[in-house]
């Protein structure tokens, strides 16, 4: 008898892509490579204002422009404003969301005028510029501090103050009274800028609407078809749901930017009924500047209590968080549920007060950015622990030390509204990371180079960060405000030749979805991965799912996959049972073969069992044939990623140029099903943070203007800006899913903002300064240090 | 005011019809319906849309359609030969040097434009020639690699005995 070879074991392996060839090969099909027979195109007039009365709006010589089908403005278009899916749970939300096009007024530079719908997009940009728009021009106010109070510009009339919710989490009174106690009080302002998402993809939207069956197909790049599907029909358009099919092609990018329902998404549609000709819409870059979700945009005010240890036993924060013009769809669950209630880190601090003010400003809508609300709370935490190191003159790692949360304390409740944190073991990351960099020889080093005089400063910041994933249960996030479920389904089939299909609700941007989901496949159905396929982005072949963001697909859509495989498993171990004569007992699952207990190279494969149950000639008295299972995953908790990130800074003296020489990140995403492309999350994650901290930063002028409209006044990394990142990883498995895995997609990007920042400031700190706000630019550090020279000059 | 143009595009003879103002990526997507070269600016930042002209790596959207007339054109989508990928495309693949993809193929034509005039480059000259082309995903590291990786592969390829040799 010849021996059965032992089955490769996927998971865990470094596997290239799966789908990488059509990429390579320029034959990925992205919204705007799609071409439909009669197609129309859309082009959409935009307000020059940040806030103005819409006096009147003269279309008529664009309409007699050639090539133009039609011309439509606000009061043209019946339908509702948009829905706002995720409110700030348990006060009152001041409601105003976006109209598919402003009827009476505009409040951003960027809000929607007309649509200018033409044979060509060129025809149709021609013919935008020849409407004429009579604007009343009012005051604009672009800071969520400055909005607040009735002395300020008002947006709306139902929001006095501008004010869209007041939230708050935590224990004011414990908070307070901790401050008053404390031997020693750090307070600082913290400002995280707002940010602009540039996925390299714009957004686009096409609609197709068949007259005689009243079904609407629209192609979208959006990170959770499912849900646009909903939110189009249930919310906007009022058609019956089975009448929209939403095809999600390839996507080039996200970050969040793609998971919201946008306006000209409802306008497509609205226009290919009207017109019964498909119609699309492709964002320009300037567009997707000042019409695509922004992120981030907080001022916050923060108190630390601590005594003279470093031991912290009190952190009150205030924030005001800048919403936009308008709620966007989960804006109001970013800076609560995602922010307020991640304030606390990896730390047990007693006390926390968190009050967060989301302010409507004139400027772009704020939503859910990469991290989405835990970047900006482990900025605020992980800087208020380096204040205070550096007001106790402690070294970071000590204070950080002094605070964590016990390794024998999980599941951890932080006493601030957040599920329990699942697991953790924050000192071991820290001690792996302190290692990596060789952290004494690092220390020594500064200290030479500050006896010296150097004229380039070395700094050190950490970033000791925990995060949360795969936001569940439902139960929990419905009390959070969000309007919906947080579950994710998959469907997997094998077919009659043994190859096997997966859908999932799930939907990649760049993820590698395709060959991380058929890697935990082919290990539980004991399948070559080459005979597995992943398919997604269509609501008309995958069950209902919530999409991807929130790092949540490996836990959950992950999680669904491994229960749909678990039942096929189990019902093909019934019907190789049944053949093989044998008790369903004596059945071993091992190598991909169901075989009797004690021989294991006879017995039937999973491709002879799914033959058997396709061809079911002869089942098992009362099974159906096919093994074909659907899991609907509804997790009992989140997880909670954590780790150590350590940047290495220079700073030139005489330039102020801040020069990233060494970044070492240790993380604990629980197990790695690959980790290649856990490499390529984490890599592009600690740039994108680092972007923030080093160039990134949406600037408007006094009226409203956005000053970074293009890309190029508004800098991403580029590639020579960063050295080889040294990466490490501890494994702390999630309890809460089979393949104890937590999510990857955002950590880097919510740990390496504040690494950086506390590096720049520690690079600085000899010379008297505690704190500078992003991005810190040469100009910025430069100035910074010409005031401090000046200051230490007067003694 | 429209004009013909004739060019070479991956090897086969394209012409068509064109607006003055019609940018040579666009005539690449639109007309020639060669979709692999991407838009991601308005401004000639991004490179999405970079393919070589005549030898040398262009970003398409910097020039006129009409300016190509009699040009040599490679796309993406003419990079592999024969069915066998270029060392650049493996590199990519075999690194992880791209995510979503939108960026890949300007990054891909960026590279081979660097290794035709630098056969081995340092990993600052990679990331120097890169500098024109950006990606929002990889973080640029694994493309670093990649590019590294097709490197190698070539200089083995060159340095491999030909054919019927003794080896």
């Amino acid at each position: 008898m010849v021996a059965t070879a032992p089955r490769p074991t996927y998971i865990g392996q470094a596997m290239k892509r799966k789908e990488d060839p059509r990429f390579i090969t320029g034959t990925g099909r992205y919204v705007e490579d799609i071409q439909l027979p009669g197609m129309l195109h859309a082009v959409i007039l935009r307000s020059p204002h940040a806030h103005a009365k819409l006096v009147n709006i003269d279309t008529a010589a664009a309409k007699a422009a050639p090539g133009v089908v039609a011309v439509y403005v606000g009061t043209d278009i019946d339908l509702p404003p948009l829905p706002y899916a995720w409110q700030a749970a348990g006060v009152q939300n001041n409601i105003n969301s976006p109209r598919v096009l402003a009827r009476d007024e505009v409040h951003w530079t960027g809000d929607s005028i007309a649509v200018v719908v033409a044979e060509s997009v060129q025809q149709a940009r021609d013919g935008a510029d020849l409407i004429d728009v009579t604007y009343e021009v009012l005051p604009a106010v672009t800071d969520a501090e400055r909005a607040a109070g009735d002395a300020a510009p008002q947006l709306h009339e139902n929001a006095p103050g501008n004010l869209a919710f007041r939230w708050e989490c935590g224990n004011r009174e414990g908070t307070d009274a901790a401050l008053a106690g404390a031997e020693i009080v750090v307070r600082q302002r913290l400002r995280n800028q707002r940010v602009i998402p540039t996925p390299m993809e714009m957004r686009g939207a096409i609609a197709q609407y068949n007259v005689g069956t009243e079904e609407f197909t629209f192609w979208l790049n959006a990170q959770a078809p499912h849900v646009h599907r909903l939110l189009l029909a249930a919310f906007i358009l009022g058609v019956p749901e089975q009448n929209i099919r939403v095809i999600a092609p390839d996507i080039g990018g996200g970050f969040g930017a793609k998971i919201f329902m946008y306006t000209e998404q409802v306008l497509v549609g609205w226009l290919a009924r009207e017109l019964k000709q498909p119609v699309r819409w492709i964002e320009t870059r300037s567009e997707s500047h000042t019409a695509t979700a922004h992120g981030r945009d907080h001022i916050t005010d923060i108190e630390v209590a601590t005594t003279s240890t470093g031991v912290i036993t009190g952190l009150k924060v205030k924030t005001w968080a800048n919403l936009g013009a308008y709620l966007s769809t989960v804006a109001g669950g970013v800076p609560t549920t995602l922010y307020a209630r991640m304030v606390a880190g990896v730390y047990a601090i007693p006390n926390i007060h968190v009050e967060v003010d989301g302010m409507y400003t004139n400027t772009t809508m704020v939503d859910a950015y990469r991290g989405a609300g835990r970047p900006e709370a482990t900025y605020v935490v992980e800087r208020a622990v380096d204040l205070v190191a550096a007001e106790l003159g402690m070294d970071p790692t000590d204070v950080r030390r002094a605070n964590f949360i016990p390794s024998d304390a999980f599941p951890y409740d932080t006493g601030i509204g957040m599920l329990p944190y699942d697991s953790g073991d924050y000192p071991k990351a820290l001690d792996k990371a302190l290692e990596m960099l060789g952290y004494a020889d690092l220390r020594s080093e500064q200290e030479q180079r500050r006896a010296s005089g150097s004229d380039t400063l070395l700094g050190i910041g950490f970033s000791t960060y925990v995060e949360t994933c795969g936001l569940a249960p439902s139960k929990w996030m419905g009390g959070e405000g969000w309007g919906a479920a947080l579950f994710e389904s998959a469907n997997v089939k094998v077919h009659l030749t043994g190859k096997v299909v997966v859908t999932t609700g799930s939907m990649p941007h760049g993820q590698g979805h395709e060959t991380s989901f058929a890697q935990v496949v082919a290990d539980r159905l004991g399948v070559n991965i080459d005979d597995i396929q992943v398919k997604f982005g269509d609501t008309l072949g995958t069950p209902m799912g919530y999409g991807t963001y929130g790092s949540r697909s490996l836990s959950v859509g992950g999680e669904a996959i491994v229960r749909c495989t678990n039942k096929i498993v189990e019902k093909a171990k019934r019907l190789a049972a049944f053949q093989l004569e044998v008790a369903e007992s004596d059945i071993q699952f091992e190598n991909g073969r169901f075989s009797p207990t004690g021989a294991p190279d006879t017995g039937m494969t999973m491709a002879d069992v799914a033959l058997q149950a396709a061809v079911a000639y002869n089942l098992p008295p009362g099974m159906e044939p096919f093994l074909d299972e659907t899991t609907y995953f509804d997790p009992p908790n989140a997880t909670f990623p954590f780790g150590t990130h350590i940047a290495v800074v220079e700073i030139e003296r005489a330039t102020g140029t801040v020069r990233l020489v060494r970044y070492v990140a240790v993380d604990d995403v629980g197990n790695l099903v690959n980790p290649l492309i856990v490499a390529g999350q984490f890599q592009g994650g600690i740039v994108q943070g680092i972007g923030q901290a080093l160039c990134e930063g949406a600037a408007y002028d006094e009226n409203g203007q956005l000053l970074t409209g293009t890309l190029m006044e508004y800098a991403i990394p580029h590639a020579d800006s960063f050295p080889m990142f040294e990466l490490g990883h501890t494994v702390t498995p999630s309890p809460i899913n089979e393949l104890g895995v937590k999510g990857a997609g955002e950590a880097g990007t919510i740990a390496s903002t504040p690494a950086f920042v506390n590096a720049v400031v520690d690079a600085l700190a000899p010379l008297g300064i505690r704190h500078l706000d992003m991005p810190l630019t040469a100009p910025r550090v430069w100035a910074a240090m010409q005031t401090a020279d000046a200051d230490n000059a007067k003694g | 005011m429209t004009h013909n143009v004739s060019m070479t595009v991956n090897g086969q003879q394209r012409t068509g019809t064109v607006e003055d103002r019609t940018l040579l990526v666009h005539f690449i997507r639109e007309h020639l319906g060669l979709t692999g070269t991407h838009v991601g600016c308005d401004t000639s930042q991004c490179g999405a849309c970079t393919v070589m002209l005549n030898g040398r790596s262009v970003k398409s959207c910097t020039i006129l359609a009409v300016q190509a007339e009699g040009a040599e054109v490679m796309t993406i989508e003419g990079v592999a030969t024969d069915g066998n990928l270029h060392p650049v495309q493996e590199g990519f693949w075999e690194e992880h040097g791209l995510q979503c993809g939108f960026c890949t193929p300007g990054m891909i034509i960026s590279a081979i434009d660097l290794l035709n005039t630098n056969a081995r480059p340092t990993e600052s000259e990679i990331r120097h020639a890169i500098d024109g082309n950006l990606c929002r995903c990889t973080g640029y590291q694994h493309i670093v690699k990649s590019i590294q990786w097709a490197s190698n592969k070539m200089a083995e390829n060159a340095a491999a005995p030909v054919a019927g040799g003794d080896d």
